[in-house]
Parts: C-alpha cells; structure tokens; sequence
C-alpha cells in the first residue's frame, strides 16, 4: 500500500477514531461522512469519536494460507470484532493459541506491526486485538 | 420494454491453459457463440466485456477494445464496453446487454466473460481476488478472501449448526456434476474424506471448500425476443434481472450469515419474473466457497435460512432431485476464471433449458437461474431465464 | 523545585526462549550457560513486534495509570539500540499513537543500553527549566545476538516509558549524575545486522568502572549510603553483573532482588534498568528510596536517587510487571530464528 494512502488513515488504524452521527448518536468505524441510518440528514454533523477498543469476537478463522507479506505469523486468528461502542470491524486476534479462541471472546485493541512497503519501504503499523486479560489464556508450554 | 432472448453460446475449455492467452480465450469463445447463433460479424451492434482485473492478472486494461480487435471486428467500430464488478462482472456484462436490447438502443449483442488467471502464481493470484473486499479496512489487517469467507462459516455453523461434512457436500456434489461437463476443470468426482481430510485454507474452509484458479471465457449471443427464431431454433428468454449492493466490508453487514445483497437481488428479479423460487428446476449458484452456495440456496429462498446444509446433505440440491443446483459443476469443478463466471453459468442455463444438458440434463427444465457474487456479498446478481416454447 | 515520575509503565513481549534451547542449537552446554549468565529465559518479540510496537505499548500502560492530556506532553524521546528505521523516528509514531502531536518536540536517542535514562534526564532538564509541562522517556529495545554468539543466550526484547514533570510526583528524583568515556567495548557499525562486541573487555574497563564510579559519584552528591536506599537497580547485562556490582558498593541482595527481571526475560538493553524500576514500583509504597545506575556502552552510565511519594497509591490499577511476564509462552529455536528474522526468505 502506497505511503499516502497508509499514512492518510493513520488517526484510525492507530488510534480507532471512528465517527459520530449528530442527528442519531450511531458510531461508525471507520470515519464515515455520511451516516448510513440517516443519509442526508448526517451531512456535516458526523464528529470524530475514539473507540474504546474493547469488544467482541463475532466470529473468526484460523488463517493458514496468506499473502507472503504473512508468512512469519501464519497461522493467524483473523475475527470480526463487535467494539463496545457498536461499530465492526476486522482485525488479527493475538497473544492467544488459535484453538482457544471462541466467538463471545472479550478482547482488547494493542499496537502492532501491520506491515511493510517491501524491505526499503515504510513500516505500517495499526490495531490487532487480544483477549481480555484473563480469559482465554492457555497454560505456558515448554 | 421489450424481451431479450440468448441465441447463441460458446465458451473455452475451464482450466489451467498454459499455452492460451487472454486473447485466444476471448476470440475462441466469442467465435463460438457467433456460430451458434447462425449471425454474421456485421450483425453485431454492441459488445460488452466482463472482466474482473486483467490489469492485475496480465497487466492489460482496457481488454474490451482488445476482443473486438482480435475478433477482427475493428473495421466495424463496435461500442464495446468492460464491465466490472469483482465476481460479478460476467453477470453484470449480460445485464448491461439485457438493458440494452430491452430499451431498444441495441438489437443484437454480444456479452463476454474472460479471465486469465494462471499467468501470475497461485499467491499473487489470491491476492488480486482479494482485492474485492475491502482493501483499506479488511485486506491490510490481514484478511484473505477464503478468510472472509471461512468467517461467514464459521458464524454459520455457530448459528445454525451447520457442519464440515454439510459444507463438503457442496464439494462433493459439484465435482460429481463437474464430471459429467466436459468443459469443466475438473472432470472427477472427490468422496467426502477428501474434502475433510485436505489441508486447510482458513479453517473451516479446507482446500477443497474453496473454487480454483482458472483460465476461460464465455460468450452468449443475444437479441430482441422476436427476432429470436429468426436465428435461433431453441431461443431461452432472459426475462428479468435483478441487481443488488451491500456494504463492501464483511464486518459492515447486518448479518454475518445472510447476503442481503442476494436477498434483495433474487426478490427482485422473482418480482419482475412474476415466479417463485419454487418454479426454479435448474440453478446456477455462486459457489467460490462451499459455503457461498449454502448461504446462496437459503438466500434465493430455495431453502429455509439455516436449512442450507442439511438440503445438500440430503440431497435435495443434486442433479433432478428437489432444485439441481450447480449442474455444470459450479465455480468449483468447472473453474473459476472470475470474468467468465457469470456468462458460463448463464450458458449451462441455456444449455439445460434447450435440452442440450447431455448427462447432467435437468429433465423438463423450464426455468433457470443464475446467481452471481461479487466480493464477500457486496454485489450480487440474478437472473432468470425461461424455455421459450 | 525537583522533577520526577509521574507515572510509568512497561511491556514485555510474551515470547520466551530458554539458554537450554538456543545451547541445543549451537552444541553449547546452554543449562550452563545460563547459569553462568543468571538467565533462565529471554523475551523474543512477535514478528509484528518492534522497539515501535513496544515502545507505543509502555507510553500507553504509562498513560493508562493517571489521568494526564497526551497533549501536555511537550517532549517525548525514545532511547533504543534497535530503532525499526535508520532514518525517521520512532519517537514520532509513539507521539501520535497517545495522542500528543503536534505541538511537541520528538526525537530518538542512541546510546546502546542507557539511551532510556539519557531520555530521562533531558526529560527533567525541560520540566525544571518550564519549556514543557511533562516529557516521556523510553526506553526500549528488541535486540539481536548473533546466531551462536554468547549475546544470543541474552538479548532479548522490553520497554519502559516514564512519565517526566513537576507536579503529581509518584516519585521524586533527588539527583542525578553521569559518568562517560569513549571506550569501544560494545558497537554497531551502520548497516550491520548484528552488534559486536569485546568480549571479556565490556566487563572490568566498561561496565564496571563506569557503573561503579557513577554509583559511588551519586551517592557523594546525595550524600548517602547504600543502607539509606530500599531498592537499588543497576543496568543487568546479565544476573551476575548487577549483582557483583551492588554487592561490591555494599548493597544486599535483597535491596537488588525486585529490580532483577534480566533472570526470567534476558537483557533488554534500553529498557532493562527502566523495567526494573517499574518492577520496584509496582511494589513500592510511600518513602521508598531507589538507587538506579543504567550503564551504556560506547560508554557511560546515568544515576539517579529516587524517592517514592504518597501520590503512588493514587495511580489507577493497572497491570504489573509481574502479571504482564507471567502469560509466557516458550519457543523452539526454529520458531525464534523465524520470529527474529535470522531465517533468509525469497525476496518478492
């Protein structure tokens, strides 16, 4: 992904600012300028909001075949996540042993490395998600 | 509006075809098409082109203009028009068609589906389908296209109860009428310890749960419904479209285990046809996934939400049972050149609804459907087409 | 007027490997190298885990334990041997991921292990003079042993970020002096994958002459001993260093014990001696008294005399040191070499 095109979103992927529907209170994420449950009525009244980073896994799948750009994680959790606030979104689920992962699971937003622009190119970086602390954990192995 | 009716298909062996480019393809099926329905090139007013990401996969935009040159068309100075809409280009090319000889701007067209997809690897290759989805919020956080997919399941099964083994069925099923279409990939019937026991992809979807790479095209002549006979001894009448949009990202959705982007589309499309889906006899559904046609048939109303699995376990969606679904073998034994897909399925209609089924002949088949996805479920589009007696 | 902590917080990724392992790899007795390093396991970070990654993790386990504006933060310096660029800061990422840009100052710090506490000290220097309200230091790194180097047994990856300012002290640093020379005994050439290093020559001429002459020139200038301190923690290369270290300037071992993570997580280098005071402070209650030396190579150490006030108990519950290293899980060699990027994959 080109560097503009990354480092525009920046606000969001670091930090879940999402958006605020003035005329009925729904949080999207991410930032939308018009609300999809009041149209046209949202217009200029969709304010930026920080998400609170916990929530839900709504569902989820163990990701072993991935782009190259995944090789040194695969396999990985990747969830839909339903945050506290309502909005949705997709992220990698970590910290945590594939199998034990479960819909219902609480999680928490952390910082990680997304990605790079090839060897040279800029380093990309964004929300993944791990569970709650203290759930889900399974014992240390040896 | 007036009818429109296919008078003519032809399409390229589905498969890897390593010595065939996009250009033969195009040309091949075309050809093939234009034969069938006994037209001459000069007949041909529009030609419209669905083609997902030639682009990507070969580096070459604007593959509409390209067709109609290596069809030796050039001197007639055709509109020719791409149409895309990730999986759904082919489905949407016939539309664009369908709209146009129905408003009387053209009378006969041509509609084209081509994709070449094996001349980058299988790697590159899954993540140039993926770029359907969303690539700024689901692709950079790590989200293939199987993954999203394997979500739906995933959910799926947690809502419903759907199982592995209702999911291979699908595969199972499709291989075993793929096997009886001697255009499709693969002509070969898997048992259902092989759909379990593969690898996986994105758990729960294993390698046989997912469609394959595939290079082909397809091509459909079509013309106002009364001209048809004029060129046609067996015209099938397209008698109503319908066209759907859904958020572009899967976690955007009302719900993770219905498209309502097919809802919407087959609502309409049996609202226009003034049919139910229970005067369907034949099928095409798109089945990327295994779990794409479960949801596909509860979605379409052939079955009751949830009823998915357990219909195709019993059955029910087999070859002259309750609905055949996916004669042809479906996008996973016939093949998957994206741009194809939704002018092959429409062809496998016509073919059963002419009687030209061969093995996997629907017997008395009236009418028929095709349903065609783009993205996880941002597009989709259906069309519904009758015998014309 | 004194500056001081305002908060602070730390993370540790949750990967392990043991000496025993990497020892297996190597044909090397690793259980005995251990031994002799005081090492029982070193962190490794993920794939998607960088000196960024964790330095952005402590800023926010800081800020989660006081309720301060990011954007009264005016300066903040990361000290890392193991910046993920050469050029473009770390320090940057860090300032927009807790929400402090754009009216701030940012910038990185290098000197080997003790870029951290040098971060501290321009943090105090800008808080007394009022050229910003608060600054973070951190310190923290993800950094590589050469396979098969006695290094490998012991890098491992950490970070700590301190909340620096005036007011709202949880702990009030009394002093603070440095020691430095040019004296070569640990380095990175640019453009080199791996740091070198002098062998037995980072010991007597390097780490122990700068820490030990750093500690005892602090202790003149506060005028104290080492029975006055409750807590000493000292830059811990490995186990054994800091506690020859502590023990030869009089301190027991018990006053060293709660700042000794190098035991179970290896040497994080920038942020092995601020992982140990967060360590101390998460168990530290009112009056406490801390002696902290970070050492560097190349080389010089900081100190610092540290008093612990009752604003301590104020901090919101947060995670300790201590739980965050408890959910551990251990790695084959084959699996860190993956992680660590030891392993040469196609280039696309």
């Amino acid at each position: 992904m080109a560097t503009p095109r990354f480092w525009r979103e920046i606000p969001s992927r670091y930090n879940l600012i999402g958006t605020k529907c003035g005329s009925c209170g729904t949080l999207d994420f991410p930032p939308r300028a018009v609300c999809p449950k009041c149209g046209r009525k949202s217009v200029g009244k969709m304010m930026k909001q920080k998400l609170s980073g916990i929530g839900t896994i709504i569902s989820y799948t163990i990701v072993y075949d991935a782009p190259s750009s995944f090789d040194l994680l695969k396999p990985y959790v990747l969830a839909v996540i339903e945050l506290k606030e309502g909005a949705r979104l997709t992220s990698q689920i970590i910290n945590v042993e594939p199998g034990d992962v479960k819909i219902g699971m609480r999680v928490e937003a952390v910082f990680r490395k997304l990605g790079q622009e090839g060897e040279a190119g800029i380093l990309q970086y964004g929300y993944k998600f791990k569970p709650v602390t203290g759930q889900g954990k399974s014992p240390a192995t040896a | 509006m007036r009818g429109v009716a296919i008078i003519g298909v032809g399409e390229t062996q589905f498969g890897e075809l390593w010595d065939r480019s996009f250009r033969d393809l195009g040309i091949e099926a075309g050809l093939k098409a234009i034969e069938d329905a006994h037209i001459r090139a000069e007949d041909i007013d529009a030609l419209y082109i669905g083609n997902m990401s030639a682009g990507k996969f070969i580096e070459q935009e604007h593959v509409s203009a390209i067709v109609a040159d290596y069809a030796g068309l050039a001197d007639s100075h055709l509109p020719t028009t791409r149409v895309e809409g990730g999986g759904a280009c082919g489905a949407l090319a016939l539309l664009q068609a369908y709209a146009a000889i129905a408003s009387g701007l053209h009378d006969i067209v041509v509609v084209g589906g081509a994709e070449k997809m094996t001349d980058v690897g299988e790697v590159k290759a899954a993540e140039i389908l993926s770029a359907t989805a969303d690539q700024e919020w689901e692709t950079v956080f790590g989200a293939t296209f199987p993954a999203l997919y394997a979500i739906m399941a995933r959910r799926h099964m947690y809502e419903y109860g759907t199982t592995r083994e209702q999911l291979a069925a699908v595969a199972v099923k499709n291989h075993r009428h793929g096997a009886l279409n001697p255009v499709a990939q693969y002509q070969k019937e898997i048992t259902m310890e092989m759909v379990l026991n593969a690898g996986m992809v994105a758990d729960p979807l294993g390698v046989f749960d997912c469609a394959p790479l595939s290079d082909g095209a397809a091509a459909i002549v079509m013309c106002s419904l009364d001209r048809a006979r004029k060129f046609c001894e067996t015209p099938v009448e397209l008698i109503a479209s319908g066209q759907a949009s859904d958020t572009i990202a899967l976690h955007d959705r009302r719900d993770l285990t219905t498209m309502d982007a097919t809802v919407v589309a087959g609502k309409r499309a049996f609202h226009r046809a003034g049919l139910t889906p229970a005067d369907v006899d034949v099928a095409e559904v798109h089945d990327n996934f295994t779990i794409s046609e479960i949801m596909a048939i509860e979605d379409l109303r052939f079955v009751k939400k949830g009823q998915g699995g357990p219909a195709t376990e019993d059955g029910e969606t087999a070859l002259n049972s309750k609905i055949s679904v996916n004669t042809s073998g479906g996008l996973k034994a016939r093949g998957q050149p994206v741009g194809a897909t939704g002018v092959a399925q429409a062809i496998e209609i016509v073919r059963q609804l002419r009687g030209e089924g061969g093995k996997r002949q629907v017997t008395d088949a009236e009418v028929g459907l095709t349903h065609t996805l783009g993205g996880t479920g941002a597009t989709a589009v259906v069309h519904i087409f009758r015998r014309v007696r | 007027m004194v500056a001081g902590i305002v908060s602070y917080g730390g993370y540790v990724p949750r990967y392990r490997i043991t000496p025993k392992e990497i020892g297996n790899v190597w044909g090397v007795d690793g259980e005995a190298m251990g031994r002799s390093l005081g090492i029982t396991a070193k962190s490794v970070p993920s794939p998607d885990e960088d000196v960024i990654t964790i330095s952005v993790e402590a800023a926010r386990a800081c800020l989660r334990k006081v309720d301060v504006a990011p954007t009264d933060i005016g300066a903040i310096y990361v000290g890392s041997e193991s910046h993920p660029y050469a050029v473009k800061p770390t320090a940057t990422v860090v300032a927009e991921a807790i929400g402090s840009t754009p009216v701030m100052t940012a910038a990185d710090f290098e000197f080997a292990c003790k870029a951290g506490t040098a971060a501290i000290q321009a943090c105090m220097g800008l808080t007394l003079s009022d050229m910003i309200k608060y600054g973070m230091a951190v310190g923290s790194d993800t950094s590589q042993g050469a396979p098969g180097d006695a290094l490998e047994f012991s890098a491992s990856a950490g970070g700590a970020a301190l909340l620096i300012g005036k007011e709202n002290l949880i702990a009030e640093i009394n002093h603070t002096v440095s020691y430095t020379t040019d004296t070569p005994d640990f380095w990175r050439r640019e453009g080199q994958q791996y740091p070198s290093h002098g062998g037995r020559f980072t010991g007597e001429p390097a780490y122990f002459k700068h820490v030990m002459s750093c500690a005892k020139l602090l202790m003149e200038k506060a005028k104290s001993k080492p029975e006055d301190y409750n807590y000493a923690v000292f830059h811990q290369p490995n186990g054994k260093f800091p506690v020859k270290v502590g023990r030869t300037l009089g301190f027991e071992d018990k006053q060293l014990d709660a700042g000794m993570l190098v035991r179970s997580i290896g040497n994080t280098y920038s942020g092995a001696v601020l992982l140990g005071l967060c360590s101390i402070l998460d168990r530290a209650v009112p009056g406490d008294r801390i002696f902290m030396v970070g050492y560097g190579s190349g080389a010089g150490s900081d100190a610092f005399d540290i008093t612990v006030t009752s604003n301590i108990k104020k901090l919101k519950h947060a995670e300790t040191i201590e739980e965050m290293t408890r959910d551990a899980k251990f790695l084959d060699y084959g699996t860190y070499a993956k992680f660590r990027g030891k392993l040469r994959m196609r280039g696309d």
